[in-house]
């Protein structure tokens, strides 16, 4: 899938986490190619954070591996560290700095440091460099993170879950400075977000997660030409129609099937009467995070390294 | 210069918003022959859009003929999209009136025609991929 052109900016083999005797994410490969902007897509728990954690180097693999331009990502190495840029939920700063002592520290731990880039864009925005972060807007604060994330200069940019507490233009103009530098410098970005109407404009490549089990990995475009919505009679069994079932919605006379085949299967496998539609990005996505996982689950894996490890409630009777 | 616009709403995918918005304004006239269209890094910027999805865009519409690039000069209108010759418009639709007022008598509703355009264009579709 990364064609001939170059290195995978994403590749993962077999890359297994587990907390304790809970697999917070399994078996998970695939091969993402320089220059896309992908999205990260599952429930709450279903291991975005952890693939991210194991992505830029706050966690390591218990099993399988992770590499970031055909470099094994390494917990804590500060070589793995420096290859990624990312941006937690919180994006944290330091509140007590001003914005100059935020991008001094910058300026200090990244070696590839861009301060005309940062000073630049902060300028741009009417941020002045010597407010002290915490009297700044939650948006403000969110751009000085992004500009931190933009000005390391490092070639992967992960985002988790960026600005979800923003107001909608805010969000906007973050999106279309991370869209920008996309453009500009042909930045890899990487967004775990529940946002699927942002996500379709946003994204070119899709990783989607369920219960620590990747369940659909590729270019958007070939994940949507691979699937066809279908109106066929109620009575019509799942094995009598091409391709395999994803989901389906019954009514009294007729079912509506979202199928994963492509149009060779189609053109097969079609009766006469039977319509059929393609599918939406937004379709595709709620198809294949309200399915069941198809893998034997391990667990319900917390999204939280820190809260995972703790038995709740709800584990009991899960065994590994 | 040509700003674009995107529905988050409307179902068609973003990059073929791209290519009707440019299409239309060139039937309308807004946009014609010589036209600069906006860097990819500007509409991404402007529209918080994926890079890869205005250059589908983009390439879409040169395979068109309607733009073209030059080196480092941008993306530009090559051609007018002119509307379809009025004699040809006037020509089909004699029989398509003829056709609706068939339909009418036939009993159909108007869903029931709209449904069967859509399964006709579909048949036909089909035809062409097998």
């Amino acid at each position: 899938m990364t064609g001939d052109d170059g290195v995978a900016a994403l590749r993962a083999d077999r890359l297994g986490k587990r907390y304790g005797r809970m697999w917070a994410l399994r078996d998970c490969t695939f091969s993402v190619p320089a220059g896309s902007v992908v999205g990260l897509v599952g429930p709450n728990g279903a291991g975005k954070t952890t693939l991210l954690s194991l992505t830029v180097g706050l966690l390591a693999a218990t099993e399988g591996e992770i590499a970031v331009f055909g470099q094994r990502s390494r917990a804590y190495t500060a070589d793995t560290l420096a290859r990624v840029s990312y941006l937690a939920q919180d994006h944290p700063l330091y509140s007590g700095f001003t914005v100059a002592d935020m991008l001094h520290l910058g300026r200090s731990m990244n070696p590839r440091w861009d301060q005309a880039l940062a000073r630049t864009r902060l300028d741009r925005l009417g941020i002045p460099l010597e407010r002290k972060i915490k009297t700044l807007s939650g948006g403000q604060q969110a751009q000085i993170s992004l500009t931190m994330a933009l000005a390391k200069r490092a070639p992967l940019l992960a985002l988790d879950e960026p600005v979800a507490s923003l107001d909608p233009i805010a969000r906007l103009e973050f999106m279309r400075d991370v869209m920008a530098a996309s453009a500009d410098t042909g930045l890899t970005v990487i967004i775990a977000s529940h946002v699927i109407s942002e996500l379709e404009r946003l994204c070119d490549w899709l990783l989607l997660l369920t219960a620590g089990r990747l369940q659909l990995a590729g270019p958007v475009d070939d994940l949507v030409a691979a699937h066809q919505v279908l109106t066929v009679p109620r009575a019509t069994a799942d094995a009598e129609l091409p391709g395999t079932v994803i989901s389906r919605t019954d009514s009294d006379r007729h079912s509506t099937v979202l199928t994963a085949a492509d149009l060779g299967q189609l053109a097969s496998g079609l009766r006469p009467g039977w319509q059929a539609e393609a599918v939406s990005f937004e379709q595709l996505l709620i198809a294949y995070l309200q399915r069941p996982a198809t893998a034997p689950a391990a667990t319900e894996p917390d999204d939280d390294p820190a809260r995972a490890g703790q038995p709740r409630s709800a584990r009991t009777g899960i065994t590994s | 210069m040509f700003r674009f616009r995107l529905d988050g709403s409307s179902g068609v995918p973003p990059y073929l918003q791209l290519v009707h918005q440019v299409r239309q304004s060139l039937l309308l006239g807004y946009l014609r022959a010589g036209d600069r269209l906006p860097t990819v890094k500007d509409v991404a910027g402007d529209l918080a859009i994926n890079p890869n999805t205005v250059v589908k865009a983009y390439r879409q519409l040169e395979h068109e003929g309607l733009a073209g690039g030059r080196p480092g000069q941008g993306t530009f209108i090559t051609a007018a999209l002119a509307a379809p010759p009025p004699e040809a418009s006037s020509a089909l639709r004699a029989p398509l009136e003829q056709w609706f007022r068939d339909a009418e008598e036939a009993g159909l509703s108007d869903d029931a025609v709209t449904a069967l355009i859509a399964v006709v264009r579909q048949d036909l579709r089909k035809e062409r991929v097998a």
